[in-house]
Protein backbone atom coordinates (compact mmCIF):
# COMPACT_ATOMS: atom_id res chain seq x y z
CA UNK A 1 0.00 0.00 0.00
CA UNK A 2 1.28 2.78 -1.16
CA UNK A 3 1.28 5.89 2.35
CA UNK A 4 2.29 8.64 0.34
CA UNK A 5 1.09 11.73 -1.06
CA UNK A 6 2.76 12.92 -5.06
CA UNK A 7 2.98 16.55 -4.82
CA UNK A 8 3.88 17.77 -8.42
CA UNK A 9 3.39 21.58 -8.86
CA UNK A 10 5.71 22.17 -5.74
CA UNK A 11 8.69 20.22 -7.76
CA UNK A 12 7.90 21.21 -11.44
CA UNK A 13 7.62 25.17 -10.36
CA UNK A 14 9.29 28.11 -9.48
CA UNK A 15 12.83 27.85 -8.92
CA UNK A 16 12.90 24.01 -8.29
CA UNK A 17 12.21 23.61 -11.74
CA UNK A 18 14.87 26.64 -13.04
CA UNK A 19 17.29 24.25 -10.84
CA UNK A 20 16.26 21.08 -12.58
CA UNK A 21 16.37 22.88 -15.60
CA UNK A 22 20.19 24.06 -15.35
CA UNK A 23 20.88 20.57 -14.26
CA UNK A 24 19.74 19.49 -17.25
CA UNK A 25 22.15 22.05 -18.94
CA UNK A 26 25.21 20.96 -17.05
CA UNK A 27 24.47 17.50 -17.42
CA UNK A 28 24.62 18.31 -21.58
CA UNK A 29 27.51 20.33 -21.25
CA UNK A 30 30.03 17.87 -19.16
CA UNK A 31 28.69 14.95 -21.26
CA UNK A 32 29.59 17.03 -24.90
CA UNK A 33 32.71 18.23 -23.67
CA UNK A 34 33.99 14.51 -21.96
CA UNK A 35 32.84 12.76 -25.56
CA UNK A 36 34.85 14.98 -27.39
CA UNK A 37 37.56 13.99 -24.57
CA UNK A 38 36.87 10.77 -25.03
CA UNK A 39 36.45 10.78 -28.69
CA UNK A 40 40.22 12.10 -28.90
CA UNK A 41 41.55 9.46 -26.90
CA UNK A 42 40.02 6.90 -27.72
CA UNK A 43 40.87 6.97 -31.34
CA UNK A 44 44.54 7.85 -30.54
CA UNK A 45 44.15 4.36 -28.02
CA UNK A 46 42.16 2.48 -30.81
CA UNK A 47 45.48 3.61 -33.34
CA UNK A 48 47.89 2.95 -30.74
CA UNK A 49 46.33 -0.59 -30.34
CA UNK A 50 46.41 -1.48 -34.12
CA UNK A 51 49.83 -0.07 -34.57
CA UNK A 52 53.34 -1.73 -35.69
CA UNK A 53 54.91 -1.53 -32.58
CA UNK A 54 54.56 -3.85 -29.80
CA UNK A 55 55.76 -1.66 -26.72
CA UNK A 56 53.14 0.97 -27.72
CA UNK A 57 50.28 -2.01 -28.29
CA UNK A 58 50.98 -3.29 -24.96
CA UNK A 59 50.93 0.56 -23.17
CA UNK A 60 47.29 0.73 -25.04
CA UNK A 61 46.50 -2.18 -23.84
CA UNK A 62 47.23 -1.70 -20.39
CA UNK A 63 45.20 1.48 -20.29
CA UNK A 64 42.46 -0.15 -21.32
CA UNK A 65 42.63 -3.01 -19.00
CA UNK A 66 43.10 -0.49 -16.08
CA UNK A 67 40.23 2.39 -17.06
CA UNK A 68 37.88 -0.68 -17.85
CA UNK A 69 38.06 -2.48 -15.07
CA UNK A 70 37.91 0.01 -11.90
CA UNK A 71 34.98 1.58 -10.76
CA UNK A 72 34.09 5.19 -12.82
CA UNK A 73 33.38 7.12 -9.24
CA UNK A 74 37.19 5.81 -7.44
CA UNK A 75 38.35 7.10 -11.29
CA UNK A 76 36.29 10.56 -10.59
CA UNK A 77 37.50 10.73 -6.97
CA UNK A 78 41.17 9.98 -8.02
CA UNK A 79 41.24 12.84 -10.35
CA UNK A 80 38.94 14.96 -7.93
CA UNK A 81 41.00 14.59 -4.81
CA UNK A 82 44.06 12.88 -5.68
CA UNK A 83 45.50 14.02 -9.28
CA UNK A 84 47.27 17.58 -7.62
CA UNK A 85 50.43 14.99 -6.34
CA UNK A 86 51.16 14.00 -10.13
CA UNK A 87 50.30 17.07 -11.72
CA UNK A 88 53.01 19.87 -12.16
CA UNK A 89 52.39 22.83 -9.70
CA UNK A 90 51.99 25.43 -12.88
CA UNK A 91 48.73 23.42 -13.69
CA UNK A 92 48.05 22.91 -10.08
CA UNK A 93 48.17 27.37 -9.46
CA UNK A 94 45.93 27.20 -12.50
CA UNK A 95 42.96 25.05 -12.24
CA UNK A 96 42.81 26.11 -8.76
CA UNK A 97 41.50 29.45 -10.80
CA UNK A 98 38.88 27.41 -12.37
CA UNK A 99 36.08 25.11 -11.97
CA UNK A 100 37.77 22.44 -10.50
CA UNK A 101 35.24 20.22 -9.93
CA UNK A 102 34.06 20.04 -13.68
CA UNK A 103 37.42 19.48 -15.09
CA UNK A 104 37.81 16.86 -13.11
CA UNK A 105 34.63 15.15 -13.59
CA UNK A 106 35.33 15.69 -17.68
CA UNK A 107 38.78 14.07 -17.25
CA UNK A 108 37.42 11.56 -15.46
CA UNK A 109 34.71 11.19 -17.84
CA UNK A 110 36.23 11.14 -20.87
CA UNK A 111 39.01 9.07 -19.91
CA UNK A 112 36.82 6.33 -18.49
CA UNK A 113 35.06 6.70 -21.90
CA UNK A 114 37.80 6.80 -24.20
CA UNK A 115 38.49 2.76 -22.88
CA UNK A 116 35.52 1.54 -24.37
CA UNK A 117 35.48 3.88 -27.06
CA UNK A 118 38.76 2.32 -28.53
CA UNK A 119 37.68 -1.07 -28.02
CA UNK A 120 34.64 -0.17 -30.51
CA UNK A 121 36.83 1.67 -33.07
CA UNK A 122 39.52 -1.66 -32.54
CA UNK A 123 36.22 -4.40 -33.46
CA UNK A 124 35.16 -2.11 -36.49
CA UNK A 125 38.54 -1.72 -38.11
CA UNK A 126 38.99 -5.56 -37.44
CA UNK A 127 35.42 -6.20 -38.67
CA UNK A 128 36.57 -5.26 -42.10
CA UNK A 129 38.32 -8.74 -44.22
CA UNK A 130 41.65 -7.92 -44.34
CA UNK A 131 40.95 -9.57 -48.26
CA UNK A 132 39.66 -5.76 -48.71
CA UNK A 133 42.75 -4.32 -47.52
CA UNK A 134 44.69 -6.83 -49.77
CA UNK A 135 42.32 -6.16 -52.85
CA UNK A 136 42.94 -2.01 -52.70
CA UNK A 137 46.22 -2.37 -52.70
CA UNK A 138 46.72 -4.73 -55.82
CA UNK A 139 44.35 -2.45 -57.03
CA UNK A 140 46.64 0.53 -56.43
CA UNK A 141 46.11 2.04 -53.63
CA UNK A 142 49.01 2.60 -51.20
CA UNK A 143 48.36 2.07 -47.57
CA UNK A 144 46.95 4.86 -46.77
CA UNK A 145 44.97 5.01 -49.44
CA UNK A 146 43.50 2.04 -49.03
CA UNK A 147 43.11 3.18 -45.70
CA UNK A 148 41.39 6.51 -46.48
CA UNK A 149 38.87 5.09 -49.26
CA UNK A 150 38.02 1.34 -48.63
CA UNK A 151 38.67 0.41 -45.05
CA UNK A 152 37.85 3.77 -43.05
CA UNK A 153 34.40 4.63 -44.56
CA UNK A 154 33.63 0.56 -44.01
CA UNK A 155 34.71 0.50 -40.24
CA UNK A 156 33.09 4.11 -39.37
CA UNK A 157 29.76 2.31 -40.77
CA UNK A 158 30.14 -0.29 -38.24
CA UNK A 159 31.16 1.87 -35.29
CA UNK A 160 28.34 4.62 -35.39
CA UNK A 161 25.80 3.01 -33.77
CA UNK A 162 28.09 1.22 -30.61
CA UNK A 163 29.61 5.02 -30.02
CA UNK A 164 26.04 6.14 -29.49
CA UNK A 165 25.60 3.97 -27.20
CA UNK A 166 28.74 4.88 -25.53
CA UNK A 167 27.40 8.26 -25.74
CA UNK A 168 24.32 7.05 -24.31
CA UNK A 169 26.44 5.78 -20.94
CA UNK A 170 28.57 8.72 -20.49
CA UNK A 171 25.41 10.56 -20.40
CA UNK A 172 24.13 8.33 -17.87
CA UNK A 173 27.52 8.44 -16.03
CA UNK A 174 27.76 11.95 -15.70
CA UNK A 175 25.46 12.24 -13.28
CA UNK A 176 28.52 10.43 -10.88
CA UNK A 177 29.72 13.74 -11.04
CA UNK A 178 27.37 15.11 -8.61
CA UNK A 179 29.58 13.28 -5.92
CA UNK A 180 32.33 15.97 -6.27
CA UNK A 181 29.49 18.44 -6.82
CA UNK A 182 29.28 19.37 -10.08
CA UNK A 183 25.66 21.07 -10.21
CA UNK A 184 24.60 18.52 -13.03
CA UNK A 185 20.88 16.84 -12.90
CA UNK A 186 20.80 14.34 -10.32
CA UNK A 187 23.07 16.81 -8.20
CA UNK A 188 19.96 19.08 -8.50
CA UNK A 189 17.30 16.57 -7.50
CA UNK A 190 19.02 16.00 -4.75
CA UNK A 191 19.24 19.86 -4.04
CA UNK A 192 15.55 19.88 -4.73
CA UNK A 193 15.01 16.75 -2.29
CA UNK A 194 16.66 18.63 0.54
CA UNK A 195 15.07 21.71 0.42
CA UNK A 196 11.29 20.59 -0.14
CA UNK A 197 11.74 16.89 1.40
CA UNK A 198 10.05 15.38 -2.10
CA UNK A 199 12.11 13.18 -3.15
CA UNK A 200 10.36 10.99 -5.33
CA UNK A 201 9.58 13.84 -7.17
CA UNK A 202 12.55 15.36 -8.00
CA UNK A 203 14.06 12.21 -8.90
CA UNK A 204 11.31 10.53 -10.82
CA UNK A 205 11.47 14.32 -13.13
CA UNK A 206 14.90 13.88 -13.04
CA UNK A 207 14.80 10.23 -14.26
CA UNK A 208 11.98 11.77 -16.84
CA UNK A 209 14.98 14.24 -18.47
CA UNK A 210 17.49 11.37 -18.57
CA UNK A 211 14.96 8.57 -20.25
CA UNK A 212 13.80 11.85 -22.76
CA UNK A 213 17.55 12.35 -23.61
CA UNK A 214 18.47 8.60 -23.67
CA UNK A 215 15.36 8.44 -25.77
CA UNK A 216 16.47 10.82 -28.09
CA UNK A 217 19.54 9.78 -28.70
CA UNK A 218 18.39 5.86 -29.28
CA UNK A 219 16.04 6.83 -31.59
CA UNK A 220 18.51 8.84 -33.57
CA UNK A 221 20.52 5.56 -33.89
CA UNK A 222 17.74 3.55 -35.14
CA UNK A 223 17.14 6.13 -37.56
CA UNK A 224 20.54 5.92 -38.81
CA UNK A 225 20.89 2.11 -38.99
CA UNK A 226 17.83 2.23 -40.88
CA UNK A 227 18.44 5.02 -43.31
CA UNK A 228 22.21 4.75 -43.38
CA UNK A 229 23.06 0.90 -42.61
CA UNK A 230 20.25 -0.83 -44.60
CA UNK A 231 20.85 0.15 -47.75
CA UNK A 232 24.59 0.10 -47.66
CA UNK A 233 24.10 -3.77 -46.80
CA UNK A 234 21.59 -4.77 -49.45
CA UNK A 235 23.89 -2.98 -51.72
CA UNK B 1 58.49 20.73 -4.46
CA UNK B 2 56.01 17.72 -5.30
CA UNK B 3 56.04 15.57 -2.28
CA UNK B 4 56.21 12.15 -3.18
CA UNK B 5 53.95 9.80 -2.61
CA UNK B 6 53.92 7.78 0.78
CA UNK B 7 51.99 4.76 0.47
CA UNK B 8 52.43 3.66 4.18
CA UNK B 9 48.59 5.31 4.76
CA UNK B 10 47.41 2.24 2.80
CA UNK B 11 49.31 -0.40 5.00
CA UNK B 12 48.57 1.04 8.05
CA UNK B 13 44.78 0.69 7.01
CA UNK B 14 45.52 -2.54 5.25
CA UNK B 15 42.35 -4.29 7.14
CA UNK B 16 39.76 -1.87 7.48
CA UNK B 17 40.19 -1.52 3.50
CA UNK B 18 39.67 -5.20 3.28
CA UNK B 19 37.22 -6.21 5.54
CA UNK B 20 36.23 -3.18 7.40
CA UNK B 21 35.51 -3.32 11.13
CA UNK B 22 34.59 -6.67 10.92
CA UNK B 23 35.28 -9.12 13.92
CA UNK B 24 34.43 -6.30 16.16
CA UNK B 25 31.95 -4.63 14.00
CA UNK B 26 29.88 -4.89 11.07
CA UNK B 27 31.85 -6.49 7.68
CA UNK B 28 32.78 -3.61 4.94
CA UNK B 29 35.39 -3.17 2.54
CA UNK B 30 36.65 -5.18 0.10
CA UNK B 31 34.82 -8.22 1.43
CA UNK B 32 31.09 -6.28 1.89
CA UNK B 33 31.85 -5.31 -1.73
CA UNK B 34 32.11 -8.48 -2.73
CA UNK B 35 28.95 -9.73 -0.87
CA UNK B 36 26.89 -6.94 -2.13
CA UNK B 37 27.81 -8.10 -6.00
CA UNK B 38 27.73 -11.94 -5.22
CA UNK B 39 23.83 -10.65 -3.66
CA UNK B 40 22.71 -8.63 -6.22
CA UNK B 41 24.56 -11.00 -8.96
CA UNK B 42 22.38 -13.87 -8.11
CA UNK B 43 19.20 -11.88 -7.92
CA UNK B 44 19.53 -10.17 -10.99
CA UNK B 45 19.81 -13.71 -13.03
CA UNK B 46 16.58 -14.72 -11.51
CA UNK B 47 14.88 -11.01 -12.05
CA UNK B 48 16.80 -11.28 -15.83
CA UNK B 49 15.62 -14.90 -15.91
CA UNK B 50 11.91 -14.29 -15.68
CA UNK B 51 12.38 -10.87 -17.69
CA UNK B 52 13.88 -12.47 -20.24
CA UNK B 53 11.39 -15.36 -20.27
CA UNK B 54 8.49 -13.17 -20.15
CA UNK B 55 9.78 -10.40 -23.04
CA UNK B 56 9.90 -14.04 -25.50
CA UNK B 57 6.05 -15.58 -24.01
CA UNK B 58 3.65 -15.59 -26.55
CA UNK B 59 0.94 -13.25 -25.06
CA UNK B 60 2.04 -9.89 -26.85
CA UNK B 61 0.76 -7.39 -24.13
CA UNK B 62 2.90 -9.02 -21.53
CA UNK B 63 6.22 -9.30 -23.94
CA UNK B 64 5.50 -5.47 -24.41
CA UNK B 65 5.06 -4.50 -20.78
CA UNK B 66 8.18 -6.10 -19.96
CA UNK B 67 10.36 -4.58 -22.51
CA UNK B 68 8.84 -0.78 -21.60
CA UNK B 69 10.26 -2.03 -17.98
CA UNK B 70 13.50 -3.13 -19.48
CA UNK B 71 13.85 0.02 -21.24
CA UNK B 72 12.31 2.46 -18.56
CA UNK B 73 15.36 0.87 -16.52
CA UNK B 74 18.08 0.83 -19.26
CA UNK B 75 17.26 4.36 -19.56
CA UNK B 76 18.00 6.13 -16.35
CA UNK B 77 21.63 6.23 -14.65
CA UNK B 78 21.77 3.54 -11.72
CA UNK B 79 22.62 6.78 -9.56
CA UNK B 80 18.90 7.35 -10.43
CA UNK B 81 17.57 3.71 -9.43
CA UNK B 82 19.87 3.80 -6.15
CA UNK B 83 18.28 7.05 -4.93
CA UNK B 84 14.72 6.00 -6.42
CA UNK B 85 15.15 3.40 -4.14
CA UNK B 86 16.31 4.89 -1.16
CA UNK B 87 13.19 7.46 -0.95
CA UNK B 88 10.74 5.04 -2.45
CA UNK B 89 11.29 1.96 -0.57
CA UNK B 90 10.21 3.75 2.91
CA UNK B 91 7.02 5.31 1.23
CA UNK B 92 5.66 1.91 -0.28
CA UNK B 93 6.65 -0.12 3.02
CA UNK B 94 5.88 2.37 5.39
CA UNK B 95 9.25 1.33 7.18
CA UNK B 96 13.09 2.37 7.05
CA UNK B 97 15.03 -0.27 4.85
CA UNK B 98 18.56 -1.18 6.14
CA UNK B 99 21.09 0.89 3.59
CA UNK B 100 22.83 -1.96 2.21
CA UNK B 101 19.35 -3.56 1.34
CA UNK B 102 18.36 -0.50 -0.54
CA UNK B 103 21.56 -1.17 -2.58
CA UNK B 104 20.75 -4.88 -3.29
CA UNK B 105 17.21 -4.61 -4.51
CA UNK B 106 18.94 -1.16 -6.43
CA UNK B 107 21.44 -3.08 -7.94
CA UNK B 108 19.15 -6.23 -8.71
CA UNK B 109 16.40 -3.92 -10.56
CA UNK B 110 18.63 -2.21 -12.95
CA UNK B 111 21.18 -4.96 -13.93
CA UNK B 112 18.33 -7.21 -14.01
CA UNK B 113 17.01 -5.17 -17.06
CA UNK B 114 20.49 -5.85 -18.82
CA UNK B 115 20.36 -9.97 -17.67
CA UNK B 116 16.88 -9.92 -19.56
CA UNK B 117 19.08 -8.78 -22.85
CA UNK B 118 21.45 -11.71 -22.17
CA UNK B 119 18.68 -14.43 -21.50
CA UNK B 120 16.97 -13.25 -24.61
CA UNK B 121 20.05 -13.70 -26.81
CA UNK B 122 21.10 -16.88 -25.08
CA UNK B 123 17.61 -18.23 -25.66
CA UNK B 124 17.68 -17.05 -29.22
CA UNK B 125 20.81 -18.27 -29.80
CA UNK B 126 19.80 -21.98 -29.12
CA UNK B 127 18.62 -23.31 -32.93
CA UNK B 128 15.06 -22.96 -34.05
CA UNK B 129 15.48 -27.23 -34.58
CA UNK B 130 16.19 -27.87 -31.55
CA UNK B 131 12.82 -26.63 -30.41
CA UNK B 132 10.86 -27.81 -33.05
CA UNK B 133 12.38 -31.29 -32.44
CA UNK B 134 11.12 -31.24 -29.01
CA UNK B 135 7.65 -29.81 -29.17
CA UNK B 136 7.14 -32.50 -31.77
CA UNK B 137 8.36 -35.24 -29.12
CA UNK B 138 5.32 -33.97 -27.20
CA UNK B 139 6.69 -32.17 -24.92
CA UNK B 140 4.80 -28.69 -23.89
CA UNK B 141 6.28 -25.49 -24.62
CA UNK B 142 7.26 -25.01 -20.98
CA UNK B 143 9.12 -28.07 -20.70
CA UNK B 144 10.98 -27.77 -23.83
CA UNK B 145 12.17 -24.03 -22.51
CA UNK B 146 13.02 -25.84 -18.96
CA UNK B 147 14.70 -28.87 -20.33
CA UNK B 148 15.40 -28.20 -23.77
CA UNK B 149 16.38 -24.34 -24.75
CA UNK B 150 17.64 -23.05 -21.54
CA UNK B 151 19.95 -25.49 -20.73
CA UNK B 152 21.99 -24.81 -24.07
CA UNK B 153 21.12 -21.04 -23.66
CA UNK B 154 22.34 -21.24 -20.40
CA UNK B 155 25.76 -22.28 -21.64
CA UNK B 156 26.15 -19.01 -24.25
CA UNK B 157 24.90 -17.06 -21.79
CA UNK B 158 28.22 -17.66 -19.15
CA UNK B 159 30.98 -15.37 -20.12
CA UNK B 160 28.35 -12.49 -20.08
CA UNK B 161 27.06 -13.06 -17.26
CA UNK B 162 30.88 -12.99 -15.69
CA UNK B 163 30.77 -9.52 -17.04
CA UNK B 164 28.10 -8.62 -16.08
CA UNK B 165 29.04 -9.37 -12.34
CA UNK B 166 32.16 -7.13 -12.97
CA UNK B 167 29.92 -4.23 -13.60
CA UNK B 168 28.13 -5.08 -10.64
CA UNK B 169 31.51 -5.19 -8.65
CA UNK B 170 31.96 -1.51 -9.80
CA UNK B 171 28.55 -0.90 -9.52
CA UNK B 172 28.94 -1.30 -5.69
CA UNK B 173 30.76 1.03 -5.76
CA UNK B 174 27.89 3.42 -5.71
CA UNK B 175 26.69 1.87 -2.48
CA UNK B 176 28.53 4.67 -1.48
CA UNK B 177 25.99 7.58 -2.15
CA UNK B 178 23.78 6.14 0.57
CA UNK B 179 26.49 4.93 3.52
CA UNK B 180 26.69 1.94 3.10
CA UNK B 181 31.06 1.11 3.84
CA UNK B 182 32.17 -0.78 1.19
CA UNK B 183 35.14 -0.14 -0.32
CA UNK B 184 34.69 3.20 -2.04
CA UNK B 185 32.99 4.15 1.27
CA UNK B 186 35.50 3.04 3.33
CA UNK B 187 38.42 4.68 1.08
CA UNK B 188 36.45 8.09 1.40
CA UNK B 189 36.68 7.88 5.35
CA UNK B 190 39.94 7.04 5.46
CA UNK B 191 40.85 9.85 2.82
CA UNK B 192 38.61 12.07 5.39
CA UNK B 193 40.80 11.10 8.40
CA UNK B 194 44.12 11.07 7.19
CA UNK B 195 43.56 14.10 4.82
CA UNK B 196 46.76 14.51 3.00
CA UNK B 197 47.24 11.24 1.32
CA UNK B 198 44.32 11.01 -1.64
CA UNK B 199 46.38 9.95 -4.57
CA UNK B 200 47.90 6.84 -2.74
CA UNK B 201 43.98 6.00 -0.98
CA UNK B 202 42.74 6.41 -4.20
CA UNK B 203 45.48 4.24 -6.49
CA UNK B 204 45.73 2.03 -3.94
CA UNK B 205 41.67 0.91 -4.44
CA UNK B 206 41.26 1.38 -8.33
CA UNK B 207 44.20 -1.21 -8.09
CA UNK B 208 42.19 -3.86 -5.34
CA UNK B 209 38.79 -3.05 -7.95
CA UNK B 210 41.05 -3.63 -11.19
CA UNK B 211 43.12 -6.93 -9.50
CA UNK B 212 39.33 -8.14 -8.51
CA UNK B 213 37.42 -7.25 -11.99
CA UNK B 214 40.57 -8.56 -14.03
CA UNK B 215 40.44 -11.61 -12.59
CA UNK B 216 37.05 -12.24 -13.64
CA UNK B 217 37.38 -10.54 -16.97
CA UNK B 218 40.00 -13.04 -17.73
CA UNK B 219 37.71 -15.96 -16.86
CA UNK B 220 34.97 -14.99 -18.96
CA UNK B 221 37.42 -14.21 -22.14
CA UNK B 222 38.72 -18.08 -21.32
CA UNK B 223 35.30 -19.49 -20.97
CA UNK B 224 34.32 -17.47 -24.06
CA UNK B 225 37.31 -19.06 -25.88
CA UNK B 226 36.14 -22.57 -24.54
CA UNK B 227 32.46 -22.13 -25.88
CA UNK B 228 34.21 -21.05 -29.41
CA UNK B 229 36.23 -24.48 -29.85
CA UNK B 230 33.00 -26.11 -28.65
CA UNK B 231 30.84 -25.56 -30.93
CA UNK B 232 33.61 -25.47 -34.06
CA UNK B 233 34.63 -28.86 -33.39
CA UNK B 234 30.59 -29.99 -32.74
Amino acid sequence: MLKYHFDWGTVLSGRYLDWLLSGVVVTLEISALSLALAMFLGVLVAMLRLGPLGFLRRLAQAYLEFFRNTPLLVQIFFWYFGSYKILPQALNDWLATTNFEFAAGVVALGIYTSAFIAEDIRSGVRAIPKEQMEAARSAGFGYLGAMRHVILPQAVRITIPPLVNQFLNLTKNSSLAMTIGVAELTYQARQVESYSFKGLEAFSAAALAYLLISLFIAGAVNLYTRWVLRPAAGR
Amino acid sequence: MEPGLDFAVVWDNLTYFLIGRFPHGPLGGLALTLYLASVSCLLSFVGGLALGLLSVCKNAAICWATLVLVNLLRGVPLLMVVFWTYFLLPALLGQTVAEAHTVIIALTLFTSAYMCGIVRAGIEGVPRGQREAALSTGLGRWQVMAFVVLPQGLRNMVPSLVNQFVSLIKDTSLAFIVGVSELTHVATQVNNRTMVFPTEIFLFVALVYFVVCWLFTSLSRRLERRLDRGKSLG
